[in-house]
């Protein structure tokens, strides 16, 4: 994979920020707060939070579903323009996938209507019935012919989200985005899903982000993992070092609870916080179980770590960290 | 004794196409203070059982078997000992707090609600009671005055904890309790859970479709398949070292971080579950089957001793001392 | 690929009648409806020419019921099984034009103000509120002094006063349907307004549009009677209301004249009811939520 991943990135986000108007007066929430994120061709990152972290409004602004307030989405090098036009160019190269199959598929369509709609919107009308035939085989579903009529409520949730793949397929996007992909389905079904989107890599050159709370996905699939927390990726690397040599506290954290995992869980208390109010300094200190412990102000980083931001990581593919603590233990890691 | 003992339970919903057989004869027992976990995928009927065990199954449903609960027959029992059973016996904590708790009601008043019908308490001595639970499932007292909406999803499920303690039960039933949380935020409410459950000696029968947060938390696996037990025994042994094929899928399904055997390479099942109104002949499980013999389709092997650790029992015919071949002509000839 | 569309339509139009046959209530209602809309088309074949005429009509004047007159005559000596047949025609026209005009601004306004949103859908809902609490009857008076007493005018002003409730409806259900994933979808595969409008809101908007429809037609029946009872009616036609109209002017009711006010009443009622019962039964097979599990 390493040889790909050398390649320039196919999307791309620059120094991305997205703001909401947070209801009832909240303030402004800054769901995306600095990303720089690259996805190489044929490479799978996965994008891995809490529920609140952006996770998903970043995703939604590679997509150009969302505008960034500021910085940009760039697509193989130029910047996503927001004209009609452009944006429909665009989808058909980078492709969506939801969390809930049942409700990414219109109840009143059949299998061969889900699976055409992209092909439709886009003018595609010759071998239409071909096309949505081989998406639905490469999706898993064979023989194709015998899903054409069926609607939604007569597939099983396993097959309903193979549709919802074809359906992006038949479009021959270079990316897909999918967000929590197989979070709705069992345990059983799973699996042969993850299956899906890794063979669709070896044989279409597929690129992928995937959009999850689970790391056992990240381990399942990807080659490279970004964390995110509150709105920045606090550590991104290869999978292999990641998961297994996590350096921020955030991320040790969160693999430190998985129901496997060796040692004693750290259990990070309350809730993640809000992004209309982003602590100052780093933005996890109010949780951060090194500081709390005083393994930073043993390091001397504990002021920096109240007072000072660790900025934005960069895009690209090196492993990076954004913890004040962790860059004192490893300073040399850390330059470019 | 048991604290809960189920013998041969079946539940038959009777539907406009025929009977559907949803649990089809489920035996175990739950010791007091002890901690059960039941896997299974969306279908296998270990909702079904969950509802079945309080009896809060629509009036379509036909329940033959047995359940014992300290030593009373739930299915024969009154009305109104059931009630006294549903309030102090046993609760149940389903999956989707959203939807289980009242939009319109402020939670202490959802909490206290139960206290006040069940002991007689008065207003302001439920209130604190209910105040105290708040605080025991790790929310500030204050919280009561808060409506459902106002909470996070786990903040809910705290709340619908709290309320299946209420009463003091002997028992929780808790139903994908962390499904549709965050890890960090299941952590919390697993940590909980085994702390109360500890603490107060209470026993807990859990259900999920991720075995391993079940082995996490869990003493003894049971696991479901197309409405029986397919596996059943300590944790440790069926999620390690599982001698049903369908526990071991279930088991390979969430990978261990870090085990090269996993990496880039997904688990899965193929196929899907059956449908329960037409289960195949045989075994249950044959059609997906990865290392199915020739004459499963002829056997319905029930559960016989086999793998590590006490009680430890798989339903499949490799497990059986000539693969099963035996079971073949009576099989037939009963069919 | 046009067999396996005809295919799917096909089955899907079985599965829908199968369930609709479940209906009792709505079957009875379909063949009442299909009786008068039939009568209607053939008024000029079931009676004879003069049948309407005041200056030669068939009878003499408030004859009770006879072999010749199987429901007596009104004050010019017409049949009145003439006139309910004939005015079945005005009926079913009312109810059809009115509720067109309703459902199609009610959609076009109600999925337009859904999909939209911002203070354009704003604007757009209040003018819809203002048009909901316009009194249909005022407006109907107000109309026929500028108009002229016609048919047109009572369409007009049921239409105009009946849109409102169907695009609240229509809004509320886009809202819902908007919020699904599949638009989400539709949009990343690179879907316009247009196409989220016409291919996702509009099937799932139907439904209710239809069943709107068959309980609206109803309504405007209904309403038409009233004007015509009222006597903002067009004077030169015979409609159920209008006759009703003319039975109170002759003092039916004190003269046990039961044959002129009965028959166009139960007429309505049976109208009415028949729309009433099919829109009920339709909203059942496509509603799921009302449908038994």
């Amino acid at each position: 994979m390493s040889e790909s991943i050398q390649s320039a990135p196919i999307l791309s986000a620059e120094d991305v920020h997205v703001e909401f108007e947070a209801r009832r007066g909240g303030g402004r929430a800054r769901a995306v707060d600095g990303v720089n994120l690259d996805i190489a061709p044929g490479e799978i990152v996965a994008l891995v939070g809490e529920s609140g972290c952006g996770k998903t409004t970043l995703a939604r602004t590679l997509l150009g579903l969302e505008r960034p307030t500021s910085g940009r989405v760039l697509h193989r090098g130029a910047p996503l323009a927001y004209t009609s036009k452009a944006l429909k160019r665009f989808r058909r190269d980078v492709q969506l996938v939801l969390q809930d199959p049942s409700g990414s598929l219109n109840p009143r369509h059949t299998v061969y209507d889900a699976v055409a709609e992209g092909l439709r919107i886009h003018g595609d009308v010759p071998d239409e019935r071909e096309r949505v035939a081989d998406a639905l085989s490469r999706a898993g579903l064979r023989p194709p012919e015998r899903f054409f009529l069926r609607f939604p409520h007569e597939l099983s949730g396993g097959q309903r989200q193979r549709v919802v793949i074809a359906g992006a397929l038949v479009l021959e996007p270079n990316v897909i985005v999918a967000d929590e992909p197989v979070a709705s389905l069992d345990a059983s079904v799973r699996g042969e899903i993850l299956a899906l989107l890794l063979r669709l890599r070896d044989d279409l050159g597929l690129a992928a982000l995937v959009v999850t709370h689970d790391l056992g996905l990240a381990w399942n699939i990807a080659d490279r993992v970004a964390v995110m927390y509150l709105g920045r990726i606090v550590e991104t690397g290869p999978v292999e070092k990641i998961l297994t040599a996590p350096e921020h506290p955030y991320t040790q954290a969160l693999l430190s609870v998985l129901p496997e995992a060796p040692g004693s869980p750290v259990v990070l208390q309350g809730e993640p916080p809000d992004p209309t109010r982003i602590p100052s300094g780093c933005r996890f200190h109010l949780r951060c179980p090194v500081l709390a412990s005083s393994a930073a102000a043993a390091a001397g980083v504990d002021d920096a770590c109240r007072g000072t931001d660790p900025g934005v990581l960069a895009g690209g593919t090196a492993t990076q960290v954004a913890c004040h603590y962790a860059v004192s233990l490893a300073p040399s890691e850390q330059s470019p | 004794m048991a604290l809960l003992e189920v013998s041969d339970l079946t539940v038959t919903y009777r539907t406009a196409g025929g009977d559907v057989p949803a649990v089809r004869g489920v035996s175990f027992a739950l010791d007091a203070g002890q901690k059960l976990g039941l896997a299974g995928e969306s279908g296998c009927g270990k909702s079904t059982m969950a509802l079945a065990l309080l009896r809060l199954l629509p009036k379509t449903a036909r329940l033959t078997g047995e359940i014992r609960f300290d030593g009373e027959d739930l299915l024969t029992m009154s009305w109104g000992r059931l009630r006294a059973v549903r309030w102090a016996g046993a609760s149940i904590v389903f999956q989707g707090a959203m939807h289980s708790l009242n939009a319109v009601q402020r939670i202490g008043a959802q909490i206290a609600e139960p206290i006040r019908l069940h002991s007689r308490a008065g207003e302001a001595a439920a209130r604190k009671r209910a105040g105290e639970l708040l605080e025991h499932v790790g929310l500030p007292a204050r919280r009561a005055d808060a409506y459902p909406h106002e909470l996070s999803g786990g903040q809910r499920q705290r709340v619908m904890i709290a309320m299946a303690l209420a009463c003091d039960p002997k028992l929780i039933v808790a139903d994908e309790p962390t499904t549709a949380l965050d890890v960090m935020i299941q952590a919390q409410i697993l940590t909980l859970i085994e702390s109360l459950v500890a603490e107060q000696g209470i026993s807990l029968l859990m259900i999920s479709h991720d075995l391993s947060v079940l082995a996490d938390t869990c003493d003894r696996l049971a696991v479901m398949y197309a409405g029986r037990i397919v596996e059943e025994g300590p944790a440790a042994a069926v999620f390690g070292a599982a001698r049903h094929p369908y526990g071991q899928a279930l088991a390979a399904a969430f990978p261990r971080i870090g085990d090269p055997a996993s990496r880039r390479r997904p688990q899965g099942l193929a196929g899907d579950p059956p449908d329960p109104a037409e289960l195949p002949p045989g075994c249950a499980f044959h059609p997906r089957c990865a290392v199915r013999l020739d004459h499963c389709d002829a056997v319905d092997p029930s559960l016989w001793p086999a793998g590590s650790g006490e009680g430890a029992r798989a339903a499949c015919v490799r497990v059986l001392p000539d693969d099963g071949l035996s079971l073949v002509p009576a099989a037939k000839e009963s069919a | 690929m046009n067999g396996l569309v005809w295919a799917r339509r096909r089955r899907t139009a079985a599965r829908f009648w199968s369930q609709y046959r479940q209906n009792r209530a709505g079957v009875f209602g379909l063949v009442v409806l299909a009786l008068f809309v039939l009568t209607a088309l053939l008024a000029p074949v079931l009676t004879a020419d003069n049948a309407l005429s005041v200056t030669r009509p068939p009878g003499s004047p408030l004859q009770g019921p006879s072999a010749d007159f199987l429901l007596g005559t009104d004050r010019s000596g017409r049949s009145m099984i003439d006139l309910i047949i004939w005015g079945s025609r005005v009926s079913l026209t009312v109810g059809f034009w009115a509720t067109f005009i309703s459902i199609a601004f009610g959609t076009l306004f109600g999925i337009l103000a859904g999909h939209f949103g911002g203070w354009g859908s704003s604007l757009l809902m209040r003018v819809t509120d203002w048009f909901l609490v316009m009194p249909s009857l005022v407006l109907g008076v107000a109309l026929a002094a500028v108009l002229g007493r016609s048919l047109t005018t009572i369409i007009v002003a049921i239409g105009v006063t009946s849109w409102p409730t169907t695009a609240r409806l229509v809004r509320a259900q886009t809202l819902a349907v908007e919020a699904r994933p599949y638009i989400e979808r539709a949009r990343a595969l690179g879907g316009g307004h247009l196409h989220v409008m016409s291919n996702h809101v509009l099937p799932n908007v139907m439904p209710i549009v239809l069943a709107q429809t068959t309980l609206m037609v109803g309504s405007a029946i209904l309403t038409e009677s009233t004007f015509a009872f009222l006597g903002l009616g067009d004077p030169t036609t015979a409609s159920w209301g209008a006759t009703i109209q003319a039975a109170r002017d002759v003092g039916a009711v004190s003269s046990r004249m039961w044959w002129y006010i009965l028959p166009p009443g139960i007429a309505i009622v049976l109208v009415v009811l028949a729309f009433t019962l099919v829109g009920r039964a339709i909203e059942g097979v496509l509603n799921p939520k009302l449908r038994e599990r």
